[in-house]
């Protein structure tokens, strides 16, 4: 499927491993960690795992006071890193109010912080007579999208998926849906999330966060390595700007890359088990989508966040689909789990992986355990040039997602 | 509490919610003209002094016809008289 074709023209990135897309390439490329142990973690009792990838250095006051006030720290990162991303496609403001611009970015929930806040304050006499206006601003389940929209004058279309962990590879699939349909020109997308404990503990109740390594913070996560134990969950933003081609072409802006194939799907096996078959059934459609057999394939950037079940899941359908002929890697175990963002940063750090000619390995993976076997699991960097890469995500809830990408230069 | 006090409690409070710069906040100012708020911000500024000066002024009709920072020192300091 594609009408127009749609191109990435900018990058905006608030991350554990940096404010911008250069600094998140380069960081990565260094195989630098963003986990750091959390000890106010320590004072919440039943909580075993103690780690976070989070956000350090932004400064909230950065952001006009009337801006800010509906928005809790996910719409800060996300109102930041579309302004880079603007920035950096050097896309003109009058195009913000002409109705052609849009924006896709989602979160898995409204701001929690917000939430405890209120609700601390609410259950003292059960008086809604100190609630603050901005609140609902904030607690909305579109208070991204809603936020980047009015702060930057955006007035086309404004959407926001929630999908928890598939919610940014979700965001950037309709985007580029969109634009394919005629329905935009431009569309800011992806995802973003902020930090709060009551995530980390979600998949703690689990047994899916990570425990073992709380006196080791940058040892965890350990995608598809035999002594992974679970997820550690981070926080930031990452938007990419899409355009239709054949405008940005005509604007002379600079191309970064071409997204030519999506799918999502949802896998009603279990609301929280993976299965491989419905994982390789999405990675399938979105190269259908592309017109696109496996065996093009330069690159796969896996979901992989550390789990058990969900990293054999994913190496059980990437060796369905293409056996160990394509590199596989996950940024995880640099990153954490950025959660509703993870889908938009680790796009934006498999495109600067396509710019750079270089394929970052999964960090922490020092011995592939025998259930993630018979791919081909990067773990050194490698230089090599990738025209062609596919991109998974998949989350809680059942739902599977898949981008593909394609080089600037892919002729 | 003195009126100086009464003043200085609703300027403080006010910057510290609203962001403002004290020179700016002279009784003359216009609160939306001059100190940029807006009709979001007169709803927390209702809850900001209710929570400074312990009182209930939300349904007050007065409320609704303040202007300046002024008529804000003028409005509270009859209540704290009020209530004293």
């Amino acid at each position: 499927m594609s009408l127009e074709s749609v191109v990435v023209t900018g990058i905006g990135i608030v991350s554990p491993l940096g404010h911008s897309f250069e600094q998140l390439t380069l960081a990565l490329s260094a195989g630098q960690s963003g986990v750091k142990y959390l000890p106010e973690l320590e004072k919440i009792g039943g909580l075993r795992s103690r780690l976070a990838a989070t956000v350090e250095g932004i400064d909230p006051q950065q952001v006009p006071r009337k801006i800010r006030r509906s928005m809790s720290n996910m719409s800060i990162y996300a109102y930041l890193a579309s302004q880079q991303a603007l920035a950096m496609a050097a896309y003109p403001d009058a195009q913000l109010a002409s109705g052609r611009t849009g924006v896709v970015i989602g979160s898995t929930l409204g701001s929690t912080e917000s939430c405890e806040k209120f609700f601390a304050d609410y259950f003292k006499d059960y008086s809604l007579e100190r609630m603050k206006s901005g609140l609902f601003f904030q607690i909305m389940g579109h208070s991204c999208a809603a936020n980047v929209a009015q702060s930057l004058g955006i007035t086309g279309r404004v959407m926001a998926p929630s999908a928890a962990c598939a919610t940014g590879c979700q965001a950037i699939g309709y985007a580029y849906e969109q634009i394919a349909f005629g329905r935009q020109d431009a569309i800011l997308c992806g995802g973003a999330d902020e930090f709060h404990p009551l995530t980390t503990a979600t998949f703690d109740v689990m047994n899916a966060a990570s425990t073992a390594f709380n006196q080791h913070p940058t040892e965890s996560p350990r995608p598809f390595d035999k002594d992974r134990d679970g997820i550690i969950c981070g926080e930031g933003s990452g938007i990419l700007l899409l355009e239709k081609k054949s405008l940005a072409l005509a604007r002379g802006a600079t191309i970064l890359a071409e997204i030519i194939g999506f799918a999502t799907t949802s896998d009603t096996s279990s609301i929280a088990n993976p299965d491989a078959g419905a994982m390789l059934e999405c990675m399938r459609l979105a190269l259908q989508d592309a017109n696109l057999p496996a065996e093009k394939l330069d690159y796969i950037n896996a979901h992989a966040t550390g789990t058990n079940q969900g990293d054999a899941a994913e190496a059980e359908a990437i060796r369905q689909l293409i056996g160990d002929r394509v590199p596989v890697s996950s940024v995880k175990g640099h990153l954490g789990h950025t959660m509703a963002a993870s889908g938009a940063i680790e796009t934006a750090a498999s495109i600067g992986m396509m710019l750079r000619g270089e394929l970052v390995a999964t960090r922490n993976l020092r011995q592939v355990d025998q259930n993630c076997g018979g791919i081909c699991h990067l773990q050194k960097n490698r230089s090599e040039p990738v025209r062609y890469l596919l991109k998974n995500n998949f989350a809680m809830g059942g739902i599977n997602s898949t981008i593909i990408v394609r080089s600037r230069t892919h002729d | 509490m003195t009126e100086q006090e009464v003043i200085e409690r609703i300027d403080s409070s006010l910057a510290e919610e609203f962001e403002l710069d004290r020179a700016d906040m002279t009784p003359e100012a216009n609160i939306y003209d001059d100190l940029g708020l807006d009709s979001l911000d007169t709803v927390d500024m209702v809850i900001v002094l209710e929570g400074a000066f312990d009182f209930k002024i939300r349904e007050e009709e007065a409320v609704r016809n303040i202007r300046t920072l002024g008529d804000i020192h003028r409005f509270v300091l009859e209540k704290v008289t009020q209530n004293s």
